[in-house]
């Protein structure tokens, strides 16, 4: 007995020599942040989805301002409102970010680093949790100030037309949040995608189909589905977070943005099955 | 301390580890040999948590390696090269390794030095030649201070500097005291560096035994002596432990049990001319060939459960 205390003794003495690592929710954060931003892709691709963000919005709006005066504009590009004009960037950096969001995930696979990330986080999904929230958060930030420098330039720019809207209009600050927390979600549905089809190419076709070719492919159905159904698409719903009106046909923001959040999460916990599921 | 019982996984109809129960102690280098397809990827795999088994289990330390706190500083393991993302520094690669588990930046810049990558740590990992890449994964195996370090094909693409390098830091982890696991397919280098073998084919366990031992089993003893009076020779070189065996009519006899200097000093002593007396030193390469080239051959008969398995 009294040797088994001292070897036990000599080996605590031994231990303080070994630092006690481990592994935490915090530090999965904090890896994935520093992962996130040692790529020269994140660097370049949020620049883009940026620049699509705020350049588009402002291109939109000085052709509705040139526009407006001929009487040749169509219809519906008449009835736009600084924020429409302003926010007319979202459709293209939604794909920048998508894209990126797919990359982030389904990039691991590509490269083999996920067996670097899973062979120091082998509980896994904390490094999917860390992934949506560090891309998510990005994009949110980044969605957000496009969209108000958008609005700021675009409404000068259309100052004195019909579409004109300051940002003490009502539903302008609920529409501009609305688009960031929109490119924010689709963000972490890239991310969720990347995860939970492993591959870069599979994961930008569903991402593309889901965002831009389903909304079409819907008007191909009886007009009486059409309106059942075309409402609750991720697209659509997206979109109605950031619509600065409504009409019949669109939910309203708050239930877009609950629809779309459900999109959100089943796309996420589809991503967190596989990624339990099966070998990595 | 790596140990593994009935471990099994398929995939599909395919069985790539087939019931494999094996140890890995610590303070010695162990080589896990077989050929390609073997299962030994695979095993090294489920060591880590990357697949599943199908069925049976492996403990590190005595846990399933997801259930460590701090699984680099239990495992350092080099799996296939190159699980590094080409757009990213090795150091940041690293580094990102090591804010999982609040490794400090000092021990990443350590590891660097270690692995002799200090010049190229900032480039991007996509412009490294398969020899850094391997030299950058032996960095990320070592970055936990891990008790046990295992490494699947370390000397795959290194130069004779490299695999110099990897042959000395392995003794030089096992003489700390550490459990030190190593793949190969090449038995010649596992020769020069491991103490005990762990030999598999097609899934199954062939030999868990030592370097020495397994050439003695496949052979290594034997001498071959050639002699005008083979009859009397068998008989004056009779005993317990030894074996005589030669075709009736040839003047060729095959020994075992005796060394050829015993023999020589026998026949010597009886006045038995020799013509020729050579020991048949067996490679671990022969040795390793007769192992598997077995693990073939009863995967093509069936029924005969534990030919593949020495006890």
């Amino acid at each position: 007995m009294s040797t088994t205390l001292t070897t036990t003794a000599g080996q605590r003495e031994a231990v303080p020599a070994r630092p006690a690592y481990r592994v935490t929710g915090r530090r999965v954060l904090r890896a994935e942040w520093a992962k996130l931003w040692s790529l020269r892709s994140t660097w370049i691709t949020l620049g883009l989805g940026l620049l699509f963000l705020v350049a588009f919005g402002l291109i939109a709006a000085t052709r509705y301002r040139s526009g407006i005066g001929s009487g040749r504009m169509d219809r519906d590009f008449a009835r736009s409102t600084a924020v429409s004009l302003s926010l007319f960037g979202t459709n293209f950096a939604q794909l920048a970010l998508g894209v990126l969001g797919v990359l982030v995930t389904a990039g691991e696979y590509s490269t083999g680093v996920i067996r670097s990330t899973m062979a120091a986080v082998p509980r896994r999904l904390p490094v999917l949790w860390s992934k949506a929230a560090v891309f998510g958060v990005v994009a949110l930030v980044l969605g957000t100030s496009g969209a108000f420098v958008a609005f700021v330039f675009g409404s000068r720019i259309v100052s004195g037309t019909p579409a004109a809207l300051g940002l003490s209009h009502s539903g302008v600050v609920r529409s501009l949040l609305g688009a960031g927390l929109y490119l924010g979600l689709v963000a972490v549905i890239g991310i969720a995608l990347g995860a939970l089809l492993r591959s870069v190419a599979g994961g930008i076709s569903v991402l593309v189909a889901t965002l831009m070719l389903i909304p079409g492919l819907v008007t191909l159905l009886p007009s009486s589905w059409q309106s059942d159904f075309s409402p609750y698409l991720p697209s659509n719903a997206g979109k109605a977070m950031f619509a600065l009106t409504q009409d019949s046909g669109t939910l309203s923001p708050t239930s877009g943005l609950l629809v779309f959040l459900g999109w959100t999460v089943l796309a996420l916990a589809g991503a967190a099955y596989r990624l339990v599921r099966s070998d990595v | 301390m790596i140990e593994a019982q009935q471990l099994t996984k398929r995939y599909g109809e395919k069985t790539a580890v087939d019931g494999l129960d094996f140890t890995v102690r610590p303070g010695t280098v162990t080589g896990f040999l077989g050929p390609n397809g073997a299962g030994k990827s695979t095993t090294m795999r489920m060591i880590v948590g990357l697949d599943a088994p199908t069925s049976g289990s492996v403990t590190v330390n005595g846990r399933r390696y997801a259930q460590h706190r701090a699984p680099l500083q239990e495992v350092g393991a080099l799996l296939e090269a190159k699980s590094v993302h080409p757009g990213r520094s090795a150091h940041n690669h690293l580094k990102a390794l090591a804010l999982t588990h609040g490794i400090p930046g000092r021990r990443v810049d350590e590891v660097i030095e270690l692995a002799g990558l200090g010049s190229v740590a900032r480039k991007r990992a996509g412009a490294f030649s398969l020899g850094m890449g391997q030299r950058l994964g032996i960095a990320a195996a070592l970055l936990g201070d891990p008790q046990t370090v295992m490494l699947d094909e370390p000397v795959n693409g290194l130069d004779p500097e490299g695999v110099l390098w990897i042959r000395n830091l392995l003794t030089q982890l096992a003489s700390e005291g550490r459990t030190v696991f190593v793949s190969s397919h090449l038995m010649s280098e596992m020769a020069l560096v491991a103490d005990h073998l762990i030999v598999v084919g097609r899934g199954r366990l062939l030999a868990d035994t030592t370097v020495r031992d397994l050439i003695r089993e496949t052979g290594g003893d034997t001498v071959k002596v050639a002699t005008a009076d083979p009859a009397r020779l068998r008989d004056v070189l009779a005993g317990p432990d030894v074996v005589v065996t030669g075709r009736v009519g040839s003047e060729e006899l095959q020994v075992t049990g005796l060394t050829a200097r015993e023999i020589g000093l026998k026949a010597a002593e009886h006045g038995i001319a020799l013509f020729e007396l050579s020991a048949r030193t067996v490679s671990l390469e022969d040795a390793f060939m007769e192992l598997t080239r077995d693990a073939v051959e009863y995967h093509g008969t069936t029924g005969v459960e534990s030919l593949g398995r020495p006890a």
